[in-house]
């Protein structure tokens, strides 16, 4: 194995039980070197208990934890090469912002003025010097949020842990925070590996990320890969916003459901689901494939969403425009025109491609 | 609190007025005899007097401050010493829990304090308990003294008061979050280490505030003294209560007494001020 693509941590069949509760169901991730990685689910779905076994606050009942090839799974959090920027922040109340950050060094025993000289340049980095002889309780929650980046990155890591690192920020500082992260991310060179329930934040900040459920790992690559090509419905629906057609392949490849044929390649025929994303679809007039009519229209500034009643589907389906084109208004009759090369097709649970 | 609210003023009227009528105003009109003579046949006399003060400074009287201070130092530190621990595995053992080790923890409290110091002396005495078992055991020496020492005071001081000791450590120590801890792991510090730096200074309110109550208490009971110290030493809660009732020299007891109260008021002033300074803190730490 080259050093290129080897990856620093890899998840081995990883599984966990609480009881009887399977909390994580044999996950295997491989993270790369570097790489801003994020693990991304619903509450419950698993993804906190396998970050806290990464960290050493929880043994896996199955499986390994390699970082660089070595078995860390049986090691307490002490002895790991990793750290992790708690949810709640977890900053000692009772020590300064540079005596949180000093306190990891002072555990390595590294010598008074290495100590000073790394807390200074951690502080400098993330913009906390003016702030090094306050107590936790006089910043706010950005600031906290960046004494607990710093305290975890002075220690330089092999890799980041952070646990819905912004889970506790208004919306507007939460997007400031992630493209900072990233930039951080960027400028320190350390693996980052991120929990979140949040999928527009995992879309803005991962390079590659995984998606669980109830404990199973359901797929994972690139923000692009899993949007363009969700591995099944669910992957389909918690990812950005999707239009489900439910109907049925015929056996020659062309998928019916009520007002709707669709020609499609390599499509197996039986009951199946057409899956399609509001700016894969076209607005034509009357007559033209699928017939609807507009129930509501948002508008988000750049672009509108119609939400466009259709025999086809139980939900009215949605469909972006942009803002400046054609003037719509509730009630108005359209068609829908699906560029079936740009569409996802599930069958039966299995996947299927379209296109 | 507010003072601008007048609504939490009235809720609170009847507990002030309660206060006032029936702790505030006797305990001035005892103090006040300090500041009188003693009659000849007990008594006050009303010529305004400092010498009761001047003898609370007497070396005699002062060296059972002092005694009374000591012995109330070893109650509290035997008291912290033993209730941090307990504490700890309380906060610590699963929360569904928590609530019973809690209730056996303060179970002493349901029955009466002087019932629990005599319990003391069946223990401790010459045919006692221990005496007992340590005959049936092959001792053949004398009976130990045990009862009616220093030792046995403290015993049943400590005892009597642990159970606020533990109360008060557990309160902050189930309020900590946990992600601390955890944080202080994850930082490279050991167990010991994340306790010694992490877990103990920030459980100090609680341990202070526990301390300052027993040390408080403890300095002032005369009860204990007098049955499980058999009125051999005395502690300044003897004092006070033998110029009442039995020297009936009650502007000293007074004066005895306003020393004790002045006391007990610096240190509880000094706790309240210790735990203002904590509680930013404390709300830092909390989960």
């Amino acid at each position: 194995m080259n050093a290129e693509t080897s990856p620093i941590l890899r998840i081995e069949s990883v599984a966990k039980k609480f009881g009887p509760v399977v909390a994580v169901d044999g996950v295997s991730i491989d993270v790369r070197e570097n790489e801003f990685f994020a693990l991304l689910g619903p509450s419950g779905c698993g993804k906190t208990t396998l970050l806290r076994m990464l960290a050493g606050f929880e043994t896996p009942n199955a499986g390994r934890i390699l970082l660089d090839g070595r078995d860390i799974s049986p090691l307490p959090p002490e002895k790991r090469p990793l750290n992790l920027m708690f949810q709640s922040y977890a900053l000692f109340p009772h020590m300064t912002v540079r005596q949180n950050l000093s306190y990891g060094l002072e555990m390595e025993r590294l010598d008074k003025a290495e100590i000073r000289r790394r807390v200074d340049e951690t502080m400098a980095t993330t913009d906390l010097t003016q702030f090094a002889d306050r107590k936790p309780e006089q910043l706010s929650g950005g600031q906290k949020q960046r004494v607990a980046l710093a305290r975890a990155l002075v220690k330089r890591p092999k890799v980041l842990l952070l646990d819905e690192p912004l889970g506790a920020l208004d919306k507007k500082l939460r997007e400031k925070m992630q493209l900072e992260l990233k930039r951080m991310q960027n400028e320190v060179g350390i693996t980052f590996i991120i929990v979140t329930h949040d999928q527009e934040e995992a879309l803005v900040m991962a390079d590659r990320m995984a998606i669980l459920k109830d404990g199973r790992l359901l797929q994972c690559g690139s923000p692009e890969e899993i949007y363009e090509a969700p591995a099944d419905r669910f992957v389909a629906n918690f990812i950005g916003v999707m239009n489900f057609i439910d109907g049925q392949v015929a056996e020659d490849g062309v998928f019916e459901a009520e007002g709707l044929r669709l020609a499609l390649v390599n499509a197996r025929p039986g009951p199946a689901t057409l899956a399609t994303r509001p700016e894969n679809i076209a607005v034509g007039a009357p007559g033209e494939r699928l017939a609807g009519t507009i129930a509501d229209i948002a508008y988000h500034g750049l672009d509108r969403v119609l939400h466009v009643k259709t025999p086809a589907t139980p939900v009215p389906m949605q469909v972006r425009v942009p803002a400046s084109g054609a003037a719509y208004r509730v009630g108005d009759a359209l068609s829908l025109k699906i560029d079936p090369a740009r569409c996802r097709l599930f069958a039966g649970g299995a996947v299927g491609a379209g296109g | 609190m507010s003072f601008n609210a007048a609504r939490p003023n009235l809720l609170a009227a009847p507990g002030v007025a309660w206060l006032v009528t029936f702790m505030v105003v006797p305990c001035l009109l005892v103090l006040s005899y300090a500041f009188f003579q003693r009659g000849v046949w007990g008594g006050i006399e009303y010529t305004f007097t400092l010498e009761n003060f001047a003898r609370v400074a007497d070396p005699l009287y002062a060296r059972i401050f002092l005694n009374s201070a000591r012995i109330a130092l070893t109650t509290t530190a035997i008291a912290i010493l033993i209730a941090y621990p307990a504490a700890y595995a309380i906060a610590r053992a699963p929360r569904t829990r928590q609530p019973i080790l809690l209730f056996f923890a303060v179970l002493p409290f349901w029955s009466n304090y002087l019932i629990r110091t005599y319990a003391w002396i069946v223990l401790l005495n010459r045919e006692g308990l221990i005496n007992n078992l340590l005959r049936s055991m092959g001792y053949t020496g004398e009976p130990l003294s045990l009862l009616y020492t220093e030792a046995a005071v403290i015993t049943g001081l400590v005892y009597n008061y642990l159970p606020f000791v533990i109360l008060a450590i557990y309160s902050t120590l189930s309020r900590l979050n946990p992600e601390l801890m955890e944080a202080s792991r994850d930082l490279g510090a050991g167990p010991v280490r994340t306790f010694l730096r992490v877990t103990l200074p920030l459980s100090l309110p609680g341990v202070a505030a526990g301390g300052v109550f027993v040390f408080v208490l403890s300095i002032g009971n005369f009860v204990t003294p007098a049955l499980l110290g058999g009125g051999r030493f005395q502690m300044v809660g003897n004092l006070v209560y033998d110029q009442f009732l039995t020297a009936n020299d009650w502007p000293f007891g007074a004066a005895l007494g306003a020393a004790l109260i002045v006391t007990m008021i610096v240190l509880l002033f000094v706790q309240a001020r210790a735990t203002a300074r904590a509680s930013g803190e404390s709300r830092e730490a909390q989960a």
